[in-house]
């Protein structure tokens, strides 16, 4: 007979190895998977993970890693700190959406002025755009105690509304036929957050991930501010206990998730997207959610399981062209990922017993 | 070195690899779509080109999709790839790849490329799309006369000039045939959206509409009205015809076979050239599905003769006098309405109610 045990102190070797093992494990699935729909699953799993990395065409997918992951991350990053206090930001789509209006808006009421002042000005438009968003929830919830998860994923939706509505309005581009969209920030100098070095994939929101990634590091593990956030998490009255403010934690967590979510859509608009349209909004926000748990609510695990995530989307659409697989099967990998995950967790918490417990 | 120039090197030496290897001497041509190919609708209709380009030339053409890509930077990423995979021909059938198409095609400049329903072209990239608004022309010519409720529901994806326009067209043609015709009209903000569209259909019904038209792709229009009893529908992109006799009574369906085959010829032959391609029920790039038999005759013969005159040119569906819906005055009495008109159009006529969201 199997049973599970709680372990004593929940395994630091198994909080670690978790991620690794479910790789392996939807790498396995996968294969199963791919196998059934009569395509060979070891060229299916080479076409996704080792091909965008090491494939022939290596030289322009790694760049292509960049630009995916870097929004991914700095999303999970924002996300991850408000998880670890128990503050769910679940509506980071809707704020990432309303970063990139605010940025794009922010810039184009200048147009067609070239000005060095621009980026940064929209840079900042972008960060409160997303900030702004967030505090809706925070301060509905500190104040009226409503359920943050609740009202930040409602206002998902509200902001594709902003969204289409801005397309065919307020942001519409004058010299595009009547059709919806702005006009492409990428051919606009000072809007266009290009890539610093040509060909490298790098622009400025890959720049933020990584200052966030290290600035997320050190506000956990070296600041009292990332002190109470953990306390808060793991230990609710013991908190209360210490002095730390509950709403306070709430309006930070939340608004900090929010300004970088807002950084991101704001850098996205206005580099390799290049407009605001009604279709604007990819689905970052909410991918950033398993990214945050993919890379245990940790930092740099953040960056890798961005690297990762953004590695089987490339990967996959490769896969599709050149192997036919149908694009639900991708998801259907994806979706593998975080299950096994979720299931891989249990042995952090508790071990394995093969046989009958002994008689006290 | 910079990324152009080395995606544009690969791309020659590919261009030389393959030259070497002429003895296979194969036709790559890359799709790139928005949806599903399994949506039942525009999605599904393209790929239904694909097909007939791998029916048509066989050894010859190698055809490779991708679906579900996100407009936008992943439109870009999986055109790039398919043409450093050495595509000749990558049709993007979508209008928000417009610009990625642009961007990609000034990377690869031997690559072609054919962009659906845009208006960017470029020397190796080419516009087409097709004159859906004859379609709704006949469309509104069957709905005006079935209604009995005297109020069409009509589902709209996005308000951009090419759904506008069809609204428009069918309007007009069911106010001519039944002058106390209402329009209702939902904007779902989606093209493919099983869910919302089945809302907007039942919103709809419960409003009274006994006829639903859809600019959307799915079949859940059809299946609302199925369920709800007596309401008409039309197949949308796709024949659709799994829901005739009733609901479906007919539909537009949109045939790229001919263009895509046409097109992959002349990238063989090396006659391609940029072109802007606008077709209606005349060249046969817009069908209208089979009329069936819950539609009485009298209507389906008058249907038919409509469909006739726009298919030889002797009937525009925009023939005025038509004023807009401001009551301004846009064609005189017998006067058509010119392409570029009909391109950007983001104004309703006369008659219908409710603004064009912004």
């Amino acid at each position: 007979m199997i049973r599970l045990e709680r372990r004593p102190q929940p395994s630091p070797i198994w909080s670690m190895a978790t991620p690794l093992v479910a790789v392996l494990a939807t790498m396995i699935a996968g294969g199963l998977l791919f196998a059934a729909l009569g395509k060979n699953p070891v060229e299916a799993i080479r076409t996704i993970f080792w091909d965008p990395l090491f494939g022939e065409f290596a030289f322009y997918y790694r760049p292509q890693l960049l630009v995916k992951g870097a929004p991914l991350v700095l999303i999970a990053i924002g996300l991850s700190l408000g998880f670890r206090a128990g503050v769910w930001n679940i509506g980071a789509e809707g704020q990432y959406i309303m970063g990139a209006i605010c940025g794009a808006g922010a810039g184009l009421a200048f147009y067609p002025t070239e000005s060095v002042l621009i980026f940064p000005l929209m840079v900042l438009a972008g960060g409160l755009g997303g900030w702004a968003w967030a505090m809706i929830p925070a301060v509905l919830k500190t104040r009226f105690g409503t359920n943050e998860i609740l009202v930040s994923l409602m206002l998902v939706y509200v902001a594709e509304q902003f969204l289409a509505s801005v397309s065919l309005g307020l942001l519409k581009n004058p010299e595009g036929f009547g059709f919806p969209g702005s006009r492409n920030l990428q051919s606009w100098d000072s809007a266009h957050n290009a890539e610093l070095i040509a060909g490298s994939g790098l622009h400025w929101g890959v720049v933020a991930a990584l200052i966030a990634v290290i600035f997320a590091y050190v506000l956990l593990n070296r600041h009292m501010l990332g002190y109470h956030i953990r306390l808060s998490g793991e230990a609710p009255r013991a908190a209360r206990f210490a002095g730390v403010n509950p709403n306070r934690l709430v309006l930070f967590c939340l608004g900090l998730s929010g300004a970088l979510a807002g950084l991101a859509g704001m850098f996205e608009v206005s580099g390799p997207s290049g407009q605001i349209s009604i279709d604007f909004n990819v689905g970052y926000g909410f991918t950033a959610i398993i990214v945050a748990f993919l890379g245990r609510l940790h930092a740099f695990g953040i960056l890798l399981a961005g690297g990762l995530m953004a590695l089987t989307y490339i990967g996959g659409d490769i896969a599709q062209s050149n192997m036919g697989l149908p694009s639900a099967a991708i998801q259907v990998f994806q979706g593998m990922l975080l299950f096994f995950l979720l299931a891989l967790d249990l042995l952090t918490n508790f071990r394995i017993r093969i046989g009958q417990p002994e008689v006290a | 070195m910079k990324l152009n120039t080395l995606l544009t090197s690969a791309a020659v030496a590919l261009g030389l690899a393959t030259g070497a290897l002429a003895a296979e001497d194969k036709t790559k041509v890359g799709f790139v779509y928005v949806g599903p190919v399994g949506d039942g609708g525009w999605t599904y209709e393209h790929d239904q080109g694909r097909k007939a380009v791998v029916a048509e030339f066989g050894d010859k053409v190698e055809t490779v999709y991708v679906e579900n890509v996100a407009e936008g930077p992943d439109a870009e990423r999986v055109m790039t790839q398919m043409a450093l995979e050495g595509a000749d021909l990558i049709f993007t059938t979508s209008f928000g790849y417009m610009d990625p198409t642009i961007n990609v095609a000034k990377k690869f400049p031997n690559v072609k490329f054919e962009h659906a329903t845009g208006y960017k072209r470029a020397d190796n990239v080419s516009t087409y799309s097709a004159r859906f608004y004859e379609g709704r022309a006949v469309q509104g010519h069957i709905a005006g006369q079935m209604t009995e409720s005297n109020i069409i529901g009509y589902i709209g994806s996005y308000p951009i000039p090419e759904v506008i326009r069809g609204i428009n067209s069918a309007y007009l043609h069911a106010k001519e045939v039944n002058p106390d015709v209402e329009f209702k009209i939902v904007w779902a903000f989606t093209w493919f959206d099983p869910a919302k569209e089945a809302d907007a259909a039942k919103v709809l019904i419960e409003q009274g509409a006994d006829v639903i038209l859809q600019h959307t792709d799915s079949t859940a229009p059809q299946a609302a009205a199925q369920a709800a009893g007596d309401v008409i529908t039309f197949g949308q992109a796709s024949d659709m015809a799994e829901y005739g006799p009733k609901p479906r009574v007919s539909s537009i369906i949109d045939d790229w076979a001919p263009y895509y085959i046409a097109r992959t010829q002349a990238v063989m032959d090396g006659t391609w050239s940029t072109s802007d391609t606008w077709n209606g029920i005349g060249a046969g790039m817009v069908k209208i599905g089979e009329i069936s038999d819950a539609v009485p005759a009298e209507i389906k013969a008058s249907a038919l003769a409509l469909k006739a005159s726009l298919a030889d040119g002797s009937y525009h569906a925009f023939t005025g006098p038509i004023k807009k819906q401001d009551g301004s005055d846009w064609l005189a009495a017998g006067e058509t309405a010119d392409d570029g008109t009909l391109a950007g159009m983001n104004f309703y006529v006369e008659g219908l109610d409710g603004d064009i969201p912004q």
